[in-house]
């Protein structure tokens, strides 16, 4: 038998990495999260696209030419367009990674059953989970692309660092991604479900994405300063206006150690569910 | 269940069984569909602890956030808010009207899909003594409670935050609920012909009420857009909805057959999604 | 051909009932009486007729020509007076998941306009009835088939209805869930409701059924109690022989003749006789030696057979 097994088994080099969760090959996830998108729903995935460029027009253009300018923190006085254009790139990179970690992957633990087949071969639970967020991200970065040609069309990158929003929405992405199905994972119905939109509503209208934080009492400042999302803006109105600062460096970190966590998080609770 | 059995055996005699069938059949055809709406609120109920937060959370944001927040941009740029009013009370009346739209557009779509398709109840309720057009009735009343209720609610923190210069104000809400039903019940009519899933909902929220949500003259003045652009606003129930709210919550001008355009389109909406609705209901259970 | 019952005042009624899809006629001019308390059964192939009847009985589906009457009432006119009188227990469970099993009766109930304090104990009592008393405050999704079968029974009754309709009440469950199932029925049966069932289960229609009409595209070809259609379309015994797929037809053909029938299938050859160990006996005389051999009862198999020419279940 011994001898049968070890001719029938293609030799499989297991990453150095958390070798029995994850055996390097996440992108067939990715793959087949692709296929299945690409047959079904492609249309729904690119009107995605849309939405974050329906209110540009809206709120920048419309109800900006009531505006004016804003005042960046450094005192830099810049077009209402120009203001919130990178919050919504911000807001898009946070809704897209939240709903492909959250109710995608919901509807495939609790209804699809699929991770239970995945799981079958000889993907590992990271597999699974870095796949997911990959497609999430891959997906992520095509309206990101799309949504920086509409500014650039539009006038309202006004720094050459504007580039530097396309890493900034993935690295923004994967940390919401990576957090959103770790907690996922604890959800069991629709109505646990519904609460995430409860923290994502207030973070969309209140972390600096329409208006600065200024016009806030002090405790809530500190609050939304908390929040991921407000450094998600401030990263990449950054970028996107020319205007750094010291705290850019920061917002970066905020994302990475968010990421370190929620990929722990993640595969822990997937170890925990599948691998029982 | 030797009780429930008597009852069918004593009665061999077909007259006698008739008259019993006409007698049960009145209380279902006056009230058929209070029952359905009955049940609806009590599937609600499982919704309840989501429904109050969002109930009482979207106004407390969407008020902070718009009228107070984005207000001070607004009306430190124009001096004085918009259409002569700070932008609280520009923005407030049309907030009301768009939140009402959402619920709306959620409770007349996938709710009618489960019916229909995915938990069939619709099916089971008319295999008892109720009639197609009565599910739909009933499923309506639910949904205008539901709306009814969020409306008085945010007209309330509208009051609070000080939106509301004007005494008529609370008219306000019968433009929110109507603005949620005209919109509401021809989706409903649409969903209840739908077969299939394909996302088509999706597609209604992303092409058709968000863009209605930004561009009915809700956060600015529908004048504010080229002029080839204004058909958005006539079309849209957003529109006639916040317009109407305008009028009733800081009395904003405008002439008289207008506003009664307004009613007239947001009532007439309603009605014939309604009255759609029920035809293709009917339809489609009678198999 | 008119099917008539023995009773005075059937309560339900139907004649040249029709009901096509475009030109496909589902339902293609039956007629049939049902008398109040008897159990009625619909046996058939899938796709022959069988629900779309149902649906027409139950008042939920227009008839397209024929005459039909049920409680004495014309349902094109009197879909609610009608179904306040019938408890449905449709072919797929349609329980309403968002609900908890004892809400489930008790809003079902209220469709109905009996009132909730009427509506408490009564839950109760059906509950009991079946079995489910336990469940009470359990999800749908947690119950298994059997129970969600079950319930939807118990919420037919809630209404105590004259007749109760169920379309094929045990497609899709185990053997023990199946028997559990028709043990309900037949308390039912027995305290006198009228029962009228579709099924393509022989045993369950031999099980419930006083009465019933073998339908197929359409058309009824057949009626009587099971033990006469047996009798007047099958032999007492059948005998079942295996040659192998390859021999089965030229075996059929030395062995003609030796019963009153003979039926030809893929895998078996059927030699209809009301003594089959001694048509065996006969068939081993002609020196044929089949793999296997089995002599059985008739059954309504046969009878499906015999008039159609096709096996019940494909």
């Amino acid at each position: 038998m011994t001898a049968l097994d070890s001719r029938q088994t293609p030799k499989v080099s297991r990453p150095f990495l958390l070798p029995s969760l994850y055996a390097g090959n996440a992108r067939s996830v990715m793959q087949r999260g692709v296929l299945a998108t690409a047959s079904t729903n492609w249309l729904i995935v690119v009107s995605g696209f849309f939405e974050p460029v329906f209110y540009l027009l809206a709120m920048g253009i419309g109800l900006g030419s009531f505006i004016g300018t804003v005042e960046l923190p450094g005192g830099q006085p810049v077009p209402y367009a120009a203001y919130i254009a990178p919050a919504l790139l911000a807001v898009a990179a946070m809704n897209g990674a939240i709903f492909d970690s959250t109710w995608n992957v919901f509807f495939k633990m609790n209804f699809g059953k699929l991770y239970d087949g995945m799981l079958a071969t000889s993907l590992g639970p990271f597999d699974v989970a870095l796949g997911e967020i990959m497609l999430a991200l891959a997906r992520g970065f095509v309206y990101a692309c799309g949504f920086m040609i509409v500014m650039q069309v539009l006038g309202l990158n006004l720094s050459w660092m504007a580039i530097l929003a396309l890493p900034s929405v993935l690295l923004i992405a994967f940390a919401f991604a990576s957090f959103g199905m770790g907690i996922t994972s604890y959800m069991k119905t629709f109505q646990q479900m519904d609460w995430i939109n409860f923290i994502m509503l207030p973070m969309f209208l209140l972390s600096a994405t329409f208006f600065p934080i200024t016009v806030y009492p002090t405790a809530l400042q500190w609050v939304i300063q908390a929040m991921p999302l407000w450094h998600g803006v401030e990263l990449i109105r950054g970028f996107t206006t020319g205007a750094i600062d010291a705290a850019t460096p920061w917002h970066v970190l905020y994302f990475a150690v968010m990421i370190v966590l929620g990929m722990t998080l993640t595969t822990r609770r997937l170890k925990a569910l599948f691998l029982k | 269940m030797s009780e429930l059995a008597a009852s069918t055996t004593e009665t061999p005699d077909l007259e006698s069984a008739k008259a019993k069938a006409l007698a049960a059949g009145v209380k279902p055809r006056k009230y058929g569909g209070w029952y359905v709406a009955e049940h609806r609120l009590l599937s609600m109920r499982t919704y309840l602890q989501t429904m109050v937060a969002t109930g009482v959370g979207t106004p407390l944001l969407y008020l902070y956030a718009m009228g107070v927040g984005l207000a001070t941009l607004v009306d430190a740029d124009q001096g004085q808010g918009l259409d002569k009013v700070s932008y609280l009370v520009f923005v407030a009346p049309a907030l009301i009207c768009s939140a009402a739209l959402t619920t709306a557009t959620e409770e007349f779509s996938y709710p009618i899909m489960l019916g229909f398709k995915w938990n069939p109840t619709f099916f089971g309720m008319n295999s008892a003594p109720l009639e197609g057009g009565q599910i739909i009735n009933g499923v309506t009343y639910s949904v205008l409670f539901r709306l009814v209720a969020q409306s008085i609610v945010y007209y309330l923190f509208m009051l609070l935050f000080g939106a509301i210069p004007s005494p008529l104000g609370w008219l306000s809400i019968f433009a929110a609920v109507a603005t949620g039903t005209a919109l509401g019940t021809m989706l409903m009519a649409y969903a209840s012909r739908l077969e299939e899933d394909k996302g088509q909902f999706n597609y209604i929220m992303r092409f058709g009420v968000i863009p209605l949500t930004l561009f009915s003259g809700t956060f600015f003045p529908l004048t504010a857009l080229p002029v080839w652009l204004h058909w958005i606003g006539w079309i849209s129930p957003l529109w006639h909805g916040t317009e109407l709210s305008r009028v009733f919550a800081y009395g904003y001008s405008e002439p008289i057959w207008l506003t009664v355009t307004h009613v007239v389109y947001l009532v007439a909406l309603t009605a014939i999604g309604w009255w759609l609705a029920r035809r293709i209901a009917v339809r489609r259970l009678n198999k | 051909m008119v099917v008539v019952s023995a009773s005075k005042s059937p309560v339900v009624a139907a004649e040249s009932l029709t009901k096509k899809y475009k030109d496909f006629a589902a339902v293609d001019g039956i007629s049939f009486e049902i008398a109040q308390g008897e159990s009625f059964g619909f046996l058939g192939p899938n796709g022959a007729g069988k629900s779309t009847t149902m649906r027409m009985v139950g008042a939920v589906s227009t008839r397209t020509s024929g005459s039909l009457s049920v409680v004495g009432l014309d349902p094109n006119n009197y879909g609610p007076e009608i179904r306040s009188q019938l408890g449905v227990v449709p072919q797929a469970d349609n329980l309403d998941t968002e609900l908890k099993v004892r809400d489930n009766l008790i809003v079902y109930g209220r469709y109905f306009g009996l009132s909730r304090s009427y509506l408490g104990p009564k839950a109760d009592e059906l509950l009991e009835f079946a079995q489910l008393k336990e469940k009470a405050k359990e999800r749908i999704d947690d119950l298994s088939g059997g129970m969600k079968r079950r319930l939807t029974i118990a919420r037919a009754l809630i209404n105590d209805p004259r007749i109760l309709l169920l379309d094929e009440p045990t497609t899709g469950l185990d053997p023990q869930a199946r028997h559990i199932l028709w043990d309900r029925l037949f308390r039912l049966k027995e305290q006198g409701t009228t029962l009228i069932l579709t099924t393509h289960y022989m045993d369950e229609a031999e099980q419930l059924c006083d009465r019933l009409v073998v339908i197929d595209k359409g058309k009824i070809m057949a009626e009587g109690s099971p033990a006469a259609l047996i009798r007047k379309y099958s032999t007492r015994e059948v005998l079942e022989l295996r040659f192998g797929s390859e021999h089965n037809a030229a075996a059929a053909k030395k062995v003609e003749g030796l019963g009153e029938r003979i039926e030809v299938l893929p895998d078996r050859v059927l030699i209809y006789s009301d003594n089959g160990e001694a048509t065996l006996q006969k068939v081993t005389e002609t020196g044929l030696n089949p793999i296997t051999s089995l002599v059985r009862r008739s059954s309504l198999e046969d009878v499906f057979l015999r008039l159609t020419g096709r096996s019940l279940i494909e």
